[in-house]
This record gives structure tokens, sequence and C-alpha cells, in this order.
């Protein structure tokens, strides 16, 4: 009970600094997943095409997908220093797995027959990537920056040993007080908030995106 | 307009799916390919439209070789329907017929306006232009194939088991529509099946194939009459060979001319008269020019004998009419299988000429699988 009262009383001294680090701790994990996406998106249909880079990349990638994010971040703080940026870079590694796998078997998975049909009808290559193979790919495509967005809201939190700020810091903080629970928590609870409703946000996107979903609106009427 | 000259294909791995195929088909051409499965149906058709390249020989379309022509405009110049139907379900009905036309770049406008007017070509509500592909039937996503290859108006159309995944009598109604489309539209058609009832009635001309190679080509009834060796005649099935002289036969020859008639304009107590004098139980309604205009029974008029209506207020208008000079075995099915009881025959402008019943269906059926035996004594 106790506990609770220091929490509400945490909130209300230091609102604005809980929100500024919130919002820094979301920039962080968004800006990480969209990096990634303007470079795993493309890639992963390029390994689509071309069987033979598939194996390759997605070892690479899941090579680093097992690196401990504080080692990670460790090292690369060498190259990049300390900072949000430095933050951002490893988070945009992490990103890249789940994005570049769920891109390749998105499109790998676009029924063969809808292929066939596209380019018997004479769509160009671009216009069956266009058309046809992205569209369907797109709720896999979502799914896997969905988990990335999760992922990295969860690794940001350690972000803050670097001096990359957002919620991690009120944790720290917390950890170095001698009574410092609420404030742990301060920290911890807006973190959770943020994954669930991220990962409940890309969820319902992801649904809007399936394809032939869209028509649920209007039911067939004729018997 | 198409020509195959010593055309060969050889897969990866060493299969060999077809073998120096030879063939000519003519401009207008109904030509429907027909084999065992995995005779290289698929693959001679997917060679023509480029899907797959010809390991020998050369395709010619109006004399040009295919391999000169830049793949993408020779697609969007034949039409092409698959094996597995293939629309894509992200997209409206509207938006799969008129995809062609869409990468053609025509305006938009003139694109749902062409997906429309092909939809009403099949009898199909225009509201189902703005539904999505999975909440058609199989059959209508069927039709939707087949208007999407029609859809740029391509004097070309191929046609890989368009009507495949269908009950009986709906791919009856389907053929009658597309035959007639063809008819209408004059398309060279290559169409392939492996169900000898659908090549028969849609065939100008029928190539019968056997693991890559021709064994025979020729029109229904060259094939009936002449199967080229044993393999044709299992192929084509005793019960076929034996009905051929029913094959030939227009429903003209057969059917019986003075029908039971009355006008429009009739009352009903007027068609009980008739009916009980001529000792029939229907009537077929025309007007003053003998044009068909529908069909009244004893139950109509019993259901409204108190009221004071004419005929033409309570006759049936939706009725299955048969054209003079369609061929007996084209009609012959439909007729048994929709249990239907006659079928009134009309010219091109549905003047009544007459009418086939059931029972003398049946007796062309029973003398030509024993014979014009008199005694045969028929009752149905
Ligand atoms: N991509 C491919 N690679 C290797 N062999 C193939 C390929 N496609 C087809 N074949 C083989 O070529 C032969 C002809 O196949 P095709 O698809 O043309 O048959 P089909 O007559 O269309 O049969 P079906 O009636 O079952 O559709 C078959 O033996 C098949 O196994
Ligand atoms: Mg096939």
């Amino acid at each position: 009970m106790q506990t609770l009262t220091e929490l509400w009383n945490y909130y209300a001294q230091n609102y604005t600094y809980v929100w500024e680090e919130f919002y820094k701790h979301f920039l962080m994990s968004a800006y990480g997943v969209l990096f990634a996406a303007i470079i795993a998106i493309p890639l992963g249909i390029l390994i689509a095409r071309y069987g033979k880079l598939s194996k390759w990349v997605i070892s690479i990638t899941n090579v680093i997908q097992t690196i401990p994010a504080l080692a990670m971040l460790a090292v690369l703080m060498l190259v990049l220093g300390l900072g949000a940026n430095t933050v951002i870079a490893s988070l945009f590694l992490y990103s890249l797995l789940p994005i570049i796998r769920n891109t390749y078997t998105g499109i790998l998975g676009v029924d063969k027959s809808l292929i066939d049909s596209g380019r018997g009808m004479g769509m160009t290559k671009f216009q069956l990537l266009r058309m046809v193979e992205l569209p369907l790919a797109l709720s896999v495509i979502m799914a896997g920056l969905r988990t990335a967005l999760v992922v990295a809201i969860s690794i940001a939190t350690i972000g803050a040993f670097i001096g990359g700020g957002g919620l991690g810091s009120i944790i720290i903080r917390g950890t170095n007080v001698a009574d410092g629970t609420a404030i742990i928590l301060a920290g911890a609870i807006p973190t959770a908030v943020m994954a669930v409703a991220a990962d409940l946000i890309m969820g319902w996107l992801e649904k809007r995106l399936m394809p032939g979903r869209k028509q649920k609106k209007s039911q067939p009427r004729t018997a | 307009m198409l020509t195959f000259k010593n055309v060969s294909k050889v897969y990866e791995g060493g299969t060999k799916a077809v073998n120096n195929l030879n063939l000519e088909i003519n401009k207008g051409e109904f030509i429907v390919f027909i084999g065992p499965s995995g005779c290289g149906k698929t693959t001679t058709m997917k060679m023509v439209n480029r899907l797959i390249d010809i390991s020998d020989g050369e395709i010619l379309i109006e004399g040009e070789n295919i391999r000169n022509k830049d793949v993408v405009e020779l697609r969007r110049s034949i039409g092409y329907v698959i094996q597995q139907i293939g629309l894509f379900p992200h997209m409206t009905i509207a938006e799969n017929i008129a995809l062609v036309p869409k990468l053609l770049k025509w305006p938009e406008k003139k694109r749902y306006e062409r997906a429309k007017e092909l939809l009403k070509l099949v009898n199909m509500d225009p509201e189902y232009l703005d539904r999505y592909p999975n909440e058609l039937s199989g059959g209508q996503q069927q039709r939707i194939g087949v208007l999407r290859a029609l859809a740029a108006n391509p004097p070309l159309i191929l046609m890989d088991e368009p009507f495949g995944a269908l009950d009986p009598i709906t791919k009856d109604n389907l053929q009658d529509e597309f035959k007639n489309l063809q008819q209408n539209l004059g398309k060279t058609i290559v169409f392939v099946t492996h169900d000898m009832d659908e090549a028969i009635k849609l065939a100008d001309r029928i190539v019968i194939m056997r693991s890559g190679e021709i064994v025979q080509v020729g029109t229904p009834d060259e094939i009936l009459r002449n199967p080229a060796n044993e393999f044709v005649e299992n192929f084509l099935g005793k019960h076929r060979l034996i009905g051929q002289r029913e094959n030939l036969q227009t429903v003209e020859q057969i059917m019986y001319s003075d029908p039971s008639t009355i006008t429009e304009n009739e009352t009903l107590s007027e068609a009980i008269k008739i009916m009980k004098d001529r000792r029939v139980d229907s009537l077929l309604v025309v007007d003053e020019e003998n044009v068909l205009k529908g069909i009244i029974d004893l139950e109509m008029i019993d259901k409204n004998k108190r009221k004071n209506v004419t005929i033409s207020q309570v006759m049936d208008t939706s009725f299955y009419t048969v054209k003079q000079h369609v061929l007996l075995r084209d009609t012959v099915h439909k007729i048994l299988r929709n249990d239907m009881r006659y079928a009134p025959v009309v010219d091109e402008d549905n003047h009544l000429l007459g009418i086939i019943t059931r029972a003398s269906i049946v007796s062309i059926v029973y003398d030509s699988i024993w014979g014009d035996d008199s005694n045969t004594v028929l009752s149905v």
C-alpha cells in the first residue's frame, strides 16, 4: 500500500519527466524498427527472388539476434560512443531478423497460381510485386514489424546504461537509491504498458491488412 | 492464326512433356485439347503465352514467331484462364475482371464500365462488382475467371480447364453461356479439358493427346465416326460410339411441330378449355406473331382461378428453350438431367417452332441402343 502511495507521489511530482522519457523511449524503438524496415523489407524481397541468398542473409541476421543485448550495446558504444543513436543502432540490428524473415516467408507464401495468373495476364516483374505479392504478403510483413517493435521496446530499456535515456533511466535511478521500489515500478509499468499497447495496435493493423478481409463489412446478400 | 511447328518441351530433369507437336489453328476456331492427366496440355498452353519456354520448334501467332515479341505485350494480347481460377483475393470483382485493361492503362471509369458489361454477359448482378472473390460461389468465381480473360477483348484466349470443379448442372449452363459468347464474339479459343462430354459439346476441332503427342485431330463428328486407334476409342467410351447416330441429329428433326398453345391475352377459362380438348396439362403462351412468351400449367391456373386475370399475368416466364439447329446430343443431357418434361423449340427470334418432350428423347435413346426395333414398346 505504501509503495502505491509513493508511486502515486512520484508520478504527481515528475509527470513531465516521466512523459519525456516515455516519449523518448518510444521514439528510439520506433526509429530502430523503421530504419530496419527500410533495409529489411527490400532485402526480404530480394532473397525471396534469389533463393540462394536467403540462407546467408537469414543466418547472419540470426547470429545478430543471439548476441546478448548488453554485449551488443557495449560493442556498439565503442564505435558510436554514448547516447541514443547507439541504442537506435542496436535496435536496428535486432529488428532485422524478424522483418527480413517475415517478408521472405510472406512473399514466398503467395499462392503460386496467383503469380502465374498475374504473369499470364502480362504484369511486369515490378507490377507483380506491387499489385500482387506485396499486398498479399502485407499482413505477414506487419507481423514481423510487430515482433520487432515489441522486442525493441523491451531492449530499449537497457539503453539507459549507455546514456540513451528512456524509461530505463527511471528504473536505474530506482536501483541506485536505498528504497527505490516505487521508482523502479514508475519506470517499469509504462514500459510494459507501451509494449502491450504496441502489440495490440500492430496486431489490429495486421488483421486489417489480411487479404480479402475488407469485405467483412458487406455480407453477401443473395441466397 | 496460331501455328505450332515441331514444338517440344523438355523440363529440367528430363521429363519430355510435349514432343514434336504440329498444329494449325484457324481464326475463330474453338480448339479443345483433351487427354489423360500429365499428357502435356497445360504445358502446351503455357508455351503459347511464354509462361514456359519452348525447348525446340516454334509457335507463330498470325505468322509471327512469339519469341520475337515483347513478352509482356504478348501476354496482354492473349486472354488466359488458368487451371486454378486464380482470382486475386485482395481485389474486388471489378478490379479482377478489369486487370488487363488496367495494365493497358485504360481510364478507371472505362474499366468499371467494361467489368459491368461483362458481368451482364454471364447474367450476374452488377452488385457483385464491389464484392471480393471469397464471397462468390465456385461457379461464380469460374465465370469471373473467364470474364477476366475477355476483358481487353483479345482475339485469342487460352483456357485451362476453366469449368473444372463444378457440379454438372452449373457446368452445363456455363458451357452453354460460353459457347454462345464465343460464337457471338468470334474469338479463337484454345481450351483444355479432360472431360469428353465437354470437348464434344464445345469444340470445332478436338485435339486428343497422349504423353506429349497428338493422337488425333478432328471435328467431334469425325472423331466419333472414325476413332484413330484403340486409345481414342477407349477415351471416347463405348456409350458414345453407340450413341453416334443420335449425336448427329438436330432438335428440329425430332421435335413435335404442333404443340398446344394459347395467346397471351386469353382468359384462364379459355386455357382450361384448350387443355381439356387436347388432353394436356400445360400450354405454351405466344403472342400474335407466334413469339414464345411463357408457359402456363394447371397448377398456375388453379392458384389464380378466382381472380379475373389474363394468361400473361400468371404465366411462368423463366423457362428453358432450345434453338432449332442445336444438336440433339447437347440437349439430351440437359433435359434428362434437369428432369424437364419438355422444352419448347424456337428460332433465332424466339418464334415458337415446336416442342421436344422427354418421351421423344427417351425413344431416340432406346433406338440408338437397341436399333430401330419397331416392336419396342415405350411407356413414359
Ligand atoms: N515445372 C515442371 N517441372 C518438371 N516437370 C513438369 C513441370 N510441370 C509439368 N511437368 C511434367 O510434365 C508433364 C505434363 O504436365 P502438364 O501439366 O502439361 O500436364 P496436363 O496435361 O496439364 O495434366 P493435368 O490434366 O493433370 O492438368 C507431366 O508429366 C508433369 O509431371
Ligand atoms: Mg493441366
